[in-house]
Formats: structure tokens, sequence, C-alpha cells
């Protein structure tokens, strides 16, 4: 299984690099991984990244686009309240990529 | 985020020269016994696995008269080789259909029949061996049995079906590919390919119907398991999840409340997909299917809608009833089942709909035609009609329409590139150079005809062009549904109801 080294620790990935456990998560963490996806984590970075936790914690499933674009427009600003601003933030896009920074399993099925 | 080598897009649709070995390196990756298990499969590749292969290829040669059939007869005429969207992208010589039907019907040769037991190198055979397996893992998940080569081929041999065994084979030795079988699991544990569990479904729902109110002022809804319902509406799971996908969740919606008949979403049967098919499985996907059926029971609905789905209008339209059927227990008024651009435009024709075209005037709108919905169904009561329903949808949605290259569209269009179980990252070099013909008819209607909407009514091709349209400069908003046009278009409380 495809693992990574962090401050002595060995976490286990997926073959895409995503965290097998969701309970390895950590900012640290998170912050690995960006640099992994070439992202420089942001505050609005972490916006989006809180808010799939949050709504992860609760449905145990990433929330649909439109839910998240929603949540991050109240946030910051209707202007961001978008899809494109998400992927200026995410540009491997954010059901994938910030998914994946935010410790959550990679989405499957036709997305 | 790896770098991906994107061709140049051609003027014109070009064969090119053979460049052999250009996607040997490319297989997806492998499953594992969590995702094998579920689905009766070896949970890792069996010891004795040549034994078991050769032994299953037997027995499915005795079910599947056409699958011998269809190995039998090809005469390497070559009328194939230069029509599947995979070959053209990627130039390697296996992904001609003949090349790669060829990786089965080697063995096939070697151990069914006479003379490729005595004279094996003679006739072509080839020992099921490491390096065959190999071969047939790699090559068969380059195969988006999307079927285009069998429109050509003077025998009207179906590729799609030897890519099929060839699957339904390695799964049987153990050798499972990791996204297809993990997609089948979910749908058995959760109800989709998504995996969303009814809470979040749920909530997504409501979360849509406050999203249309305060948009369009009208009270929309999208109900969860609603027993006596008229209408079961089975959508991919996509639908729920992702853009573009929501806004034509959201037109079927609108086509419901407007025309004031009462549907349900079900969140077992959450699901319109039907990846048993993709891996070859008739098990699976008579079981996948059955969820579908005993809803329609459970819920005591009369009628039965698929929403914008390739493949799983393939296996609604042709296969439901012969898995599942009889479906004596819906209305026998309304077909059984009926896809959701037949059921609009129905709506449409009778009045019951009012569309402002204006609404999409933004819009140059071309039709992408899906592979299982052109080539392996039909729509409607007419032949063609899976051609010109949804153009017609379109027309009476839009004013400004046009046609891409007629050699890539209706039963002679391209696979997106992501359909048959290779909608996944890792296959995602194949993806974009599988795209390259539909993407240069596309690119060439965009420059001459100012197209700038793509209208699709599958939730792979969405998916597919959605990722990979940006790679060669098409933006990403290019790529919209039918019922997209539909939702933009219609006229919420101008009259409501079948006059």
């Amino acid at each position: 299984m495809p693992s990574f080294e962090l401050d002595g620790r060995t976490y286990e990935t997926d073959e895409d690099g995503y965290l097998i456990n969701l309970d390895d998560w950590s900012q640290p963490v998170a912050g690995y991984l960006a640099v992994q996806e070439s992202i420089e984590m942001s505050d609005n970075h972490w916006e989006v990244v809180n808010f799939l936790r949050e709504y992860y914690e609760e449905y145990k499933i990433a929330p649909m686009i439109r839910i998240l674009t929603k949540a991050i427009g109240k946030k910051l600003g209707k202007d961001k309240g978008n899809t494109k601003y998400l992927y200026d933030l995410y540009p491997g896009g954010p059901a994938k990529q910030a998914c994946k920074i935010a410790g959550l399993p990679k989405p499957t099925g036709c997305v | 985020m790896a770098d991906y080598d994107v061709p140049e897009i051609p003027e014109d649709i070009e064969t090119p020269s053979l460049e052999p070995g250009t996607m040997g390196h490319l297989a997806p990756y492998p499953s594992v016994e969590k995702h094998m298990k579920p689905l009766g499969f070896p949970a890792a590749k069996v010891d004795n696995w040549q034994e078991e292969g050769i032994e299953k290829l037997g027995s499915m040669l005795e079910k599947y008269k056409s699958l011998q059939v269809f190995l039998d007869i090809c005469v390497k005429c070559g009328a194939c080789a230069d029509k599947c969207h995979y070959y053209l992208g990627t130039k390697d010589p296996n992904n001609m259909p003949v090349a790669r039907a060829d990786l089965l019907r080697q063995v096939y040769r070697r151990y069914y029949t006479a003379a490729g037991k005595f004279a094996p190198g003679l006739v072509g055979a080839k020992d099921f061996d490491q390096e065959t397996l190999d071969k047939w893992f790699t090559y068969y998940h380059q195969c988006s049995q999307c079927r285009r080569c069998s429109v050509f081929c003077p025998y009207g041999i179906d590729t799609a079906e030897i890519t099929m065994a060839a699957r339904e084979i390695m799964d049987a030795i153990g050798v499972g590919h990791k996204y297809t079988t993990e997609i089948v699991a979910k749908v058995h544990e959760v109800g989709n390919n998504l995996g969303i569990p009814k809470p979040a479904l749920k909530g997504t729902l409501e979360f849509l119907e406050e999203d249309i109110l305060e948009t369009t002022g009208h009270d929309v809804r999208l109900p969860l398991d609603v027993e006596g319902a008229d209408v079961l509406l089975v959508p991919p799971s996509a639908d729920f999840f992702s853009e573009p996908h929501i806004m034509s969740l959201m037109g079927y919606a609108k086509v419901f409340h407007q025309a004031g008949i009462s549907y349900t979403i079900s969140s077992v049967a959450s699901e319109a997909a039907n990846f048993g098919m993709f891996i070859g499985s008739f098990e699976q996907k008579q079981k996948i299917a059955k969820r579908i059926a005993e809803q329609a029971q459970d819920l005591k609905v009369k009628r039965l809608v698929v929403g914008e789905c390739g493949h799983a209008w393939r296996v609604a339209y042709s296969f439901w009833n012969t898995l599942n059927g009889p479906f004596d227990y819906l209305d026998p008024r309304y077909p059984a089942p009926q896809h959701i651009c037949e059921f609009t435009h129905d709506l449409y024709q009778q009045g019951a709909l009012t569309f402002d075209k204006e609404a999409n005037d933004e819009y140059t709108v071309t039709m992408h035609d899906s592979c299982n919905v052109a080539r392996a169904s039909r729509m409607g009561p007419n032949p063609g009609g899976q051609f010109e329903i949804p153009r017609a949808l379109i027309r009476a949605t839009c004013n400004k329409y046009v046609e891409m290259d007629p050699e890539t569209i209706r039963e002679k269009t391209f696979c997106c590139g992501g359909g048959g179980g290779l909608l996944t990252d890792e296959l995602m070099d194949l993806r974009i150079k599988g795209a390259l013909p539909r993407v240069t008819a596309l690119k060439r209607v965009m420059d001459q005809d100012g197209v700038n909407f793509l209208a699709l009514i599958c939730a792979i091709c969405k998916a597919q062009f959605t990722k990979v349209l940006p790679m060669y400069g098409i933006p990403m908003d290019t790529v919209g549904g039918v019922h997209q046009l539909v939702s933009n278009a219609i006229q919420l409380g101008a009259k409501k109801g079948i006059i």
C-alpha cells in the first residue's frame, strides 16, 4: 500500500494519494497533501477544506458542489460562491483535489 | 497535478500512422479484496488462473453463442481499424478493434479450435500466459465498449461483447479493475455509485428545492421515497453531486412540477447506472437492475422514467425486461421504461409545457450522441427516435442549433473517451487522447458556427468532457445537459398540467 512519512509518522494512502484512514488527518497532513498538489493554502483554501470536513462528518459523503459553492459564497462573499472560484482555488477540481487535502475519500462514480 | 501530453487539434479527423506499444504501459489500478468479494469474485488472482480462465471462456462460449460467432467469423478485412477513437487518438495498433479482439481470439483458437490445438503457430493461436493476461488487462481497459467499430463491420461483430467477455474472465480469476468493482460494491452497500447515503440525499434534494424556490419563486419539489407517486424517476447519482449534472436534475424536477405529474426519487434505487454491464457480468447487471424493479413495486408507482445516463438507458431499454421483467404492474399506456427526453418531449407536444427559447439565446448548441443511447437502444415509437427526440427537445428550447460533422454523430458518434468503465483518473492519458476525434469535430463547429454549448444526455460524457475539454483549451461551461436547456427555457406557472 502506498504511504508517505511526515514528522516521523507513516500515513497510508490509496494509489492516488488519498488518505486511507480519515482519522489520520491533521492540519500538517493537509499542508503536506497540498504541497503534493502544488497548492499554496490560503485562508480561503482552508475555508473549503473545513467545510468539506464538517459536511463529511455529518453525512459521510462530500457535498454536492452546489452546496459547497453556496456555503463558500456565504462565508467569503457572493462573488466567490461559484464553481469558477472553486476551480481557481483548486484547479484539480473541488470534488477531487479539495477532498484529497481535506482527507476525504476520493469520490467514485461518474464524476 | 500530473502533466499530460495533450494532442494538437487537427483540422480534420486523421488516421494516424501506427506507433506500436504507445499505450502498453497504461493499465488501470487492479482491484482488491474489499471490492472483489462483495461481487462474488475471488479476492486475488487464483493459483490455477490459467486453467480457470480457459474453463470460464469455455462456459461462456456455451452460454453466449454470439461470442463464439464473433470469435469465429472475423476475416481481418480492416473495416474497423480506423473507426476507434482510442486508436485514432493513441496510434497504438492494439487499439484497432480487430487487434484488440484478437487478444481474446488467439486464446480461443488455442484451446477451442482443432487447428489451434495442433498447430497454434499456423493459425495465430496463443497460450493464455502471463504476457497475454497483462495485455488483456491493459487493452481491454482501453475499449469503452462504444460499438462504433461494429457499425462498420460487414459481419456485425460486436467488439464490446468481446471486451465484456475478457473482463468477465479476468474477474472470474481474481484479476479485477478497481474503479468498476469498487463502484458496483458501493451500489450494493449504499444504493448508488457515489455512495450517497439517504440522509445526504435527502439534504441534497431539500437544498435544491430551496435553490429553485430562490431563483424562480416556484415551489418545485424533489420528493424522496414517496409511496404512491405516479412516476419513479431514476437518475444517475452524479445528478445529485456534480456540475453540470445537477442542472439537468433541476430541469427534470421543473418538468414534473409544470406537468403536474407526481413523482419520486428512491433512496434505495438512487442510481440509474449499471456498471454490471461494463464488467460483462450478467449476474451483477441483474442484481443492480433488480433494486429498481423492486422499488417500483414497493413504492407502487405506475411509470418508470430514466434520467440522462447513457449506458443506463441501454440497460433499461434493452435488458430490464429480460433481467427483471415483466413490468406488468406498471401502467400499460406508457413505455416501460421511458427516457426523460421522451417524457418531456411528449409533454411538450401535448401542450403541457411552454418554453421560452430566448432564455437560451446566449448559446449556440450542438449535440453529442452518447454511444449506448445511439447504438444500443431506441427512444419513443419510431426508429431513430434516440437521435430525433433529444434534438427535437433542444430545438424546442433553443434558437440556435447546429450539427457536427455527420460522420461523427448519430449512429457514427464518437465516444467521449471515458465510457465503458474507464472514467478513472489513472487512465487520464487515454481519456484525453480518446476524446480527440470528438474534440476535432466540436472545435470545427465552435470556430465555424460559434457553438458554445455541447448538449449531452449521459453522466459519463458530462464528467469526461468537463475534465478533458479544458485541457484542449475549450471552456468547461461548454458542457451541459439537454435538460439544462429545458430548465433554462421552461415557463413555470404559465399554464399548468396536461390539457
